[in-house]
């Protein structure tokens, strides 16, 4: 489509195709203005990702023979990683972890607060905000170190509450944990997101819906769904990819007891630092982030979709 | 208008060309085969760097302090005496064992990183291969002058091979350790088992085990099995007692996988974790090992497998990590004994496994001269002795050993009792990688796989890690 762009003085106005015209600046113009940006992307994110897919075809490593003459040996990493036990458990906790603590845990107890707080006082909203907000801005390692001591054996708050005294949650149930301490920690953002989404549900509708009787339930599929639908998934993909890639499971089980809650980045971390075999840990990073590209491509195709 | 996007592709080329160029990993130059040795020898200002795994009122203590309030000044003061300006820093660090080696590696892989540092004597080998180390003759250009140092005349041979690879000398040995059964001789006494107590077969720890686990709030035995303790769990667990089978896991350049020996190590872990003498769960804490040193020192753990490390930096009653005020009257150490008596590697009765450091020069360092004299001034009689500070260490060297020996029945016990039946682990590149096979298998045991199950899958994991079936020994 092509546009009049506003005059420039001292220039007549002009009709340009769209490859030229970005703003009303000549490309070349455009393109310097964003080429410092370029750089630092091309210089810390597409280097070190073309850096990474070259050494998962390697057998890198940082001690040994192959630390000086590696050898490219093709695609034998991914191979193993098809038969890797360890790699198919890392991905069924990955998925468990998003599933339980992002997709589930944080988008439906962010929006039941949001819902809930729409129209309580300002003070107790601006209340429970707050104290929700401290979880989400609170470095993860000390939000981890909380949670360790929430669920210490001898010492910890959860067996007090529950006297089960004796019981090592993080080694009888260390997923379990992992998910109730990532929702905790990331359902500030998504009831923030879902509280301004909210404000676009239109007053008049909510009332009539309930002059007509309908039940909440109603009323939420109904009325209130279909004006955030964009922000459902909007939000449902950031904090599922942001889980995906999480590292704080580290911190509370460094991915034991015996990998049982060693998730993706975990199991990368071990296998390049304690193993360290960057190039076999380079070529699961590499597929971690096909991962990712494909669940936002999946995302990207739902919202045309919508629109 | 025409001059951005030139100058635009022209930094999109640049860095494809920067990638493309940089994409020769591992250039053949792997150090400093074309550095003068010499370099900056009359240099009259100074600067190293020591680098260890060490930390100031953290991991390994004692050893921090003494770089940083003891060598380095008296080091100082020596140089300036010849009047050369020198200035040394300690840089010092609290990892993990192997996180520390890969940092250090990465450092190394870049030409930088301290200009002498620690190593753990089974990494040797590695930093070779990588040319992160050379040998000190090439490093220091002077072979004779290497050589002729008087200190190596004083380090025994199996103590001098922690810092030696392929018959070449990488670093000078740290000294080295010995491993034992402590014991709390208060839960002992108040299980009716003698002070002097001196197991002869594994039965015999099983009975005293049993005898203690009547005591309420006591674990009766700590021996480290599972994957969170790493190393830990194959030097102070798995290796002693597969010494005690008779067996050793590597034999002519073949490792050990899934043969009666390895079954019944694992049978024996069963029998402790599953049978109620020892603490699952502390196996599976990510801090496990921390944690066991915690219960240790609170008289809640009865029997407990470490090196002399546990005396005199876990239970020191000054500087340790978990400080036993009581610990000379309190804990006893006796020897690991074989699985029956004579049933040990060599037909012994008692067995034990070392392991060491040493420190080696970088070979990128600016200053090799100065830094292989920081090297022989550290390793020098008087420093070495200033090291130990009255605690216990078997020091590398024999001069030392035999002064200090005499006043430390600790000591005396590991030099004399331990060392002259110790194994040393194979200081070869796959060595890591099966054992952290046998470090699963005993994971898997400890949490409810049977012993046969464990077996097979660590011999899958061994033959993964030799490179094929024919290195790998099985029946």
């Amino acid at each position: 489509m092509a546009s009049v762009t506003e005059p420039v003085p001292g220039r007549p106005a002009r009709v340009r195709g769209p490859a030229q015209d970005v703003a009303g600046l000549g490309i070349g113009r455009a393109l310097g203005f964003v080429a410092p940006a370029l750089l630092l992307i091309g210089a810390f994110l597409v280097f070190p990702a073309i850096w990474t897919i070259y050494i998962g075809i390697t057998n890198y490593r940082l001690t040994g023979v192959e630390a000086v003459s590696p050898s490219i040996v093709g695609l034998s990493n991914y191979t193993k990683a098809l038969n890797d036990a360890l790699f198919h458990n890392a991905l069924w906790l990955t998925l468990l972890f998003v599933l339980g603590s992002a997709t589930i845990g944080q988008n439906i107890l962010g929006f039941a607060l949001a819902w809930t707080m729409r129209r309580a006082r300002p003070a107790v909203r601006r209340t429970v905000e707050g104290l929700v907000l401290l979880a989400w801005i609170l470095p993860s390692t000390v939000v981890a170190y909380l949670w360790i001591a929430f669920f210490d054996r001898d010492t910890g708050t959860l067996n007090s509450i529950l006297g089960t005294q004796g019981t090592a949650w993080l080694i009888d149930y260390p997923m379990v944990c992992l998910v109730l301490f990532n929702t905790w920690r990331g359902t500030a953002f998504s009831m923030m997101l879902y509280s301004s989404a909210l404000q676009a549900v239109p007053p008049s509708q909510l009332e009539s819906a309930r002059m007509v009787g309908a039940s909440g339930w109603q009323t939420l599929r109904d009325i209130v769904f279909p004006h955030i639908r964009g922000h459902v998934l909007t939000n449902t993909l950031l904090i599922s990819l942001w889980t995906a890639n999480d590292f704080s499971p580290f911190l509370l089980t460094r991915g034991g007891p015996n990998h049982e809650s060693e998730t993706v980045p975990v199991y990368i971390y071990n296998v390049a630092l304690q193993g360290g075999e960057l190039g076999y840990s380079s070529a699961i990073s590499f597929l971690l982030l096909i991962a990712n590209l494909l669940v936002a491509l999946l995302y990207l195709r739902l919202l045309r979709r919508r629109s | 208008m025409r001059r951005i996007p030139r100058l635009f592709r022209l930094a999109v080329l640049g860095t494809a060309a920067s990638v493309l160029l940089t994409g020769c990993l591992g250039s053949s130059d792997s150090g400093s085969g074309d550095q003068d040795a010499n370099r900056n020898s009359d240099a009259k200002k100074v600067e190293l760097v020591i680098g260890s795994n060490s930390v100031k009122g953290g991991k390994s203590s004692a050893g921090a302090e003494f770089t940083e309030d003891v060598l380095i000044p008296k080091f100082v003061e020596a140089q300036k005496a010849k009047g050369v300006d020198v200035t040394v820093k300690f840089q010092g660090d609290g990892s993990d064992d192997e996180v520390y080696k890969q940092k250090l590696a990465l450092s190394l892989s870049n030409k930088a990183g301290p200009d002498l540092f620690s190593i753990d004597g089974i990494w040797v080998g590695e930093f070779a291969q990588a040319g992160y180390i050379k040998p000190l003759t090439d490093t220091v250009g002077d072979a004779a002058k290497v050589d002729g140092w008087d200190g190596w005349k004083q380090i025994p041979d199996s103590v001098q091979q922690l810092g030696s690879f392929d018959g070449k000398r990488y670093g000078v040995p740290g000294g080295t350790d010995g491993r034992v059964l402590y014991f709390n001789k208060k839960l002992f006494a108040q299980a009716g088992l003698p002070a002097d107590w001196q197991p002869k077969s594994w039965d015999d720890i099983t009975a005293a085990g049993q005898a203690l686990k009547k005591l309420a709030g006591v674990t009766p035995i700590q021996i480290n099995a599972g994957t969170a303790m790493g190393e830990a769990t194959t030097m102070q667990g798995v290796l002693p007692l597969l010494v005690g089978t008779g067996a050793a896991i590597n034999t002519d350049g073949k490792w050990l996988g899934n043969t009666p020996q390895l079954r019944q190590v694992l049978d024996f872990y069963k029998s402790i974790y599953a049978g109620g003498l020892g603490d699952p769960i502390l196996q599976r804490e990510a801090k496990g090992r921390d944690k066991s040193f915690a219960e240790f020192a609170a008289n809640k753990i009865g029997i407990l497998l470490e090196s002399d490390y546990f005396w005199r930096s876990v239970v020191e009653p000054k500087e340790g990590v978990a400080k036993m005020a009581d610990r000379d009257s309190a804990v006893g150490y006796a020897l690991i004994p074989a699985s029956k008596a004579g049933g040990g590697i060599k037909g012994q009765d008692f067995v034990s496994m070392s392991g060491g450091g040493a420190t080696a020069i970088n070979p990128n360092t600016k200053f090799p001269q100065q830094a292989w004299e920081l090297l022989q001034f550290m390793n020098s009689a008087e420093m070495v002795k200033a090291s130990l500070d009255g605690a216990a260490k078997i020091t590398q060297r024999t001069d030392v050993n035999t002064e200090v020996l005499a006043s430390d029945p600790m000591l005396t016990f590991v030099a004399t009792k331990v060392l002259p039946l110790t194994q040393y682990r194979p200081g070869m590149a796959e060595y890591p990688k099966v054992s952290a096979a046998l470090q699963q298998a005993t994971a898997d045991v400890v949490g409810g796989k049977t012993t046969d199950a464990a077996a097979k899958s660590y011999q899958t994991a061994v033959e993964a890690a030799a490179g094929s079936k024919d290195k790998v020994t099985s029946n």
